[in-house]
């Protein structure tokens, strides 16, 4: 494997070469046995290729597959211990863009273990981007191909199926983080809920800002959103649609009068993963019923 | 100063105290070499200081993994734990000294609501500078702003509280409220503005770690805070006619007015540094300096040197904890010193009323 490895390496490299460039040190080096991920997504691609085996240990934010969650966990990755890392021995870290603090990563390279950012990006070119980063990290560059394939096509078709149920009539989607003493914190542009609605043929209904803030009242009925799309979790964040429909400004929207709340799980939804294309059919058939 | 055997009253018994002092000296001493080989011995890896002690002793090389952890990770680690824990109590001490209450700690002064909004404010508004003045601060921008906020916080309510050459001790502790108010209306707008993101990472900083520690940032807090302490050490005859008031003082011949920014001074010295490096820990300010007291009375010069002392142990004691409880992950450190100070706080209330009770 390590050979026919080492040949889809070099054939690829005039389609990949951006990536190659953070993978390459690595291919010329022995396969790397004693992997970390750190990122759900990063996580979720390691198993798609069937190599978790390799796989020791992983951050807080990787919670699938479930077997994930039996691996030992080295805490939130931007709040990372260096000593914790390095106490599982790994011989390569696949870290999503944001892993730090910078301190620990410094010392991480210090110890001579390569530590490598997986980009992130929220579109379907971006989970493709991902898949080859770790395919090339990994040394697995022709199963990496294959899923890649796999998952282009998936998502195409997932999107191409949205197009059509949508069929030219957008629906409008409030994405809501959480309530906070009845406010809504809700995702502006350049956030994963932003791609994953655009994916599944919908149009955000918030996109005044970037990233996700608080709505005002005003604007709140301003974006009149026919479908509200929220994480579906417990604790803290977890809202009944009486709570959202008690907001007297999200009462008068399309959505509340339709009761159009869908509630899915957080990192398969904004996971932007292997799963990303089931999730772009989940919410579509939600939005406009299949 | 003696205490005289003949006298009929019970007089304070000075010398038992002082001597008890000096052991006291002697005891922390000790207590925190144990916790610091602790510190360097045990982690969440393997990494054994007594093995790679033995394995050198024994011309064997140890392994490049092991030297990084021993080196780069959890001795730094140790020496910026001692620097802040030694920083934190001191500042405690003295600020319990200058506003002869003992709920006063450092956040009093508006050192830890700046530091807060300067630490905010690199985070949120870090990623706009330009990129020259980014790679120039590079890792340290949190911490610098940090300490530069801890600064301006405490000069500004400083030149409040000083009218006429005279720093108003009472107007300095409500100001200081004011302050706290309007630094954390501008870190709320600030929150307001940052991503997902940033809100973690200022949660993470506001809870406390020595996580992201670099010999840099030993180099630079490190001298700060022990010639700080040093410093310290010699207001502590100031602040002992200070507790008997402000006049008295002036009476027994303390220049009150350089004491009182001396001691103002210090304490953003050590502290802005220390919680620029380590963000938010608490109680190790308040608990300590109490503790101490029990033990040998409010004499400042022995109480500065063992708070030194007992606070750069507790620090150190509560990071062993704090990386090791949920390894390989680990756990803020301001939660391990509020768990661990909250009821030892209480406890001290509880038992001691008068000591409170000034």
């Amino acid at each position: 494997m390590r050979a026919t490895g080492a040949i889809a390496t070099r054939s690829g490299t005039a389609l990949l070469a951006t990536l190659m460039a953070i993978g390459w040190p690595l291919a010329a080096k022995a396969e790397p046995s004693r992997v970390v991920a750190l990122g759900g997504s990063v996580t979720e691609i390691i198993y798609a290729l069937g190599e978790e085996e390799r796989l020791i240990a992983r951050d807080t934010t990787s919670v699938y597959p479930e077997a994930a969650t039996d691996l030992p966990d080295v805490g939130y990755m931007r709040a990372l211990s260096a000593e914790g890392v390095l106490s599982v021995e790994p011989n390569l870290i696949l870290a999503e863009e944001g892993a730090g603090p910078p301190e620990v990563v410094d010392i991480l390279e210090n110890a001579r273990i390569p530590f490598v950012t997986i980009p992130d990006d929220y579109s379907p070119d971006g989970i493709l981007a991902k898949i080859d980063a770790v395919g090339a990290a990994l040394d697995v560059m022709e199963k990496a191909q294959d899923l890649r394939t796999e998952v282009a096509a998936d998502l195409s078709s997932a999107n191409s199926q949205a197009e059509s149920l949508a069929n030219g009539g957008e629906k409008r989607v409030l994405f809501i983080l959480s309530l906070q003493d009845g406010r809504v914190m809700a995702s502006g542009t350049n956030t994963a809920a932003h791609g994953i609605i655009e994916m599944a043929g919908a149009e955000n209904a918030v996109t005044s800002f970037t990233g996700y803030k608080l709505l005002t009242d005003e604007a709140l009925a301003a974006a009149a959103p026919d479908a509200i799309l929220m994480m579906d979790r417990t604790g803290d964040h977890a809202a009944t649609n009486e709570d959202l429909f008690a907001i007297p400004a999200l009462s008068l929207t399309p959505a509340a009068e339709a009761e159009a709340v869908i509630r899915m799980n957080g990192l398969y939804l904004l996971g932007f993963g292997p799963r990303t294309a089931e999730a772009v059919r989940d919410l579509s058939v939600a939005l406009y019923g299949g | 100063m003696a205490a005289d055997a003949a006298a009929t009253l019970p007089l304070p018994k000075t010398r038992d105290r002082q001597t008890f002092a000096r052991w006291m000296h002697l005891w922390l001493l000790l207590l925190l070499i144990a916790t610091s080989l602790l510190s360097l011995g045990y982690g969440a890896a393997d990494a054994s200081l007594f093995g790679a002690l033995a394995a050198l002793m024994n011309g064997e090389a140890i392994s490049h993994i092991e030297q990084v952890i021993l080196l780069d990770v959890r001795l730094p680690r140790l020496l910026l734990g001692i620097t802040v824990g030694a920083a934190l109590a001191i500042s405690g001490v003295l600020m319990q000294g200058l506003f002869r209450n003992p709920l006063a700690d450092p956040g009093i002064v508006g050192v830890s609501a700046g530091a807060s909004l300067g630490a905010i404010m690199a985070i949120v508004l870090g990623p706009l500078l330009p990129a020259g003045l980014l790679a120039l601060t590079g890792n340290a921008l949190i911490a610098l702003s940090a300490f530069a906020g801890a600064w301006i916080a405490m000069l500004i309510l400083y030149r409040v509280s000083t009218r006429q050459g005279r720093t108003s001790v009472a107007t300095m502790l409500l100001a200081g409220i004011a302050l706290a108010a309007l630094t954390g209306a501008a870190s709320g707008l600030l929150i307001y503005l940052a991503d997902d993101q940033q809100l973690r990472d200022f949660t993470f900083w506001s809870l406390g770690s020595l996580g992201g520690t670099s010999w840099a940032k030993v180099w630079i807090t490190a001298p700060i805070v022990f010639g700080a302490i040093l410093l310290a050490i010699r207001l502590a005859h100031g602040l002992n006619c200070l507790a008997l008031g402000e006049a008295a003082a002036r009476h027994l011949g303390i220049r009150t007015e350089q004491l009182k920014s001396g001691a103002v001074l210090l304490t953003a010295a050590a502290t802005g540094s220390a919680v620029a490096v380590s963000g938010g820990i608490g109680f190790i300010g308040i608990v300590v300096p109490h503790l101490l007291r029990l033990g040998t009375g409010p004499d400042h010069r022995p109480l500065l040197i063992n708070a030194a002392l007992l606070g750069a142990t507790l620090l150190v004691g509560a990071d062993i904890i704090s990386r090791t409880i949920v390894a390989p992950a680990e756990l803020p450190i301001g939660i391990v010193t509020a768990i661990l100070g909250a009821p030892v706080f209480l406890w001290i209330l509880l038992r001691r009323r008068g000591l409170v009770d000034l």
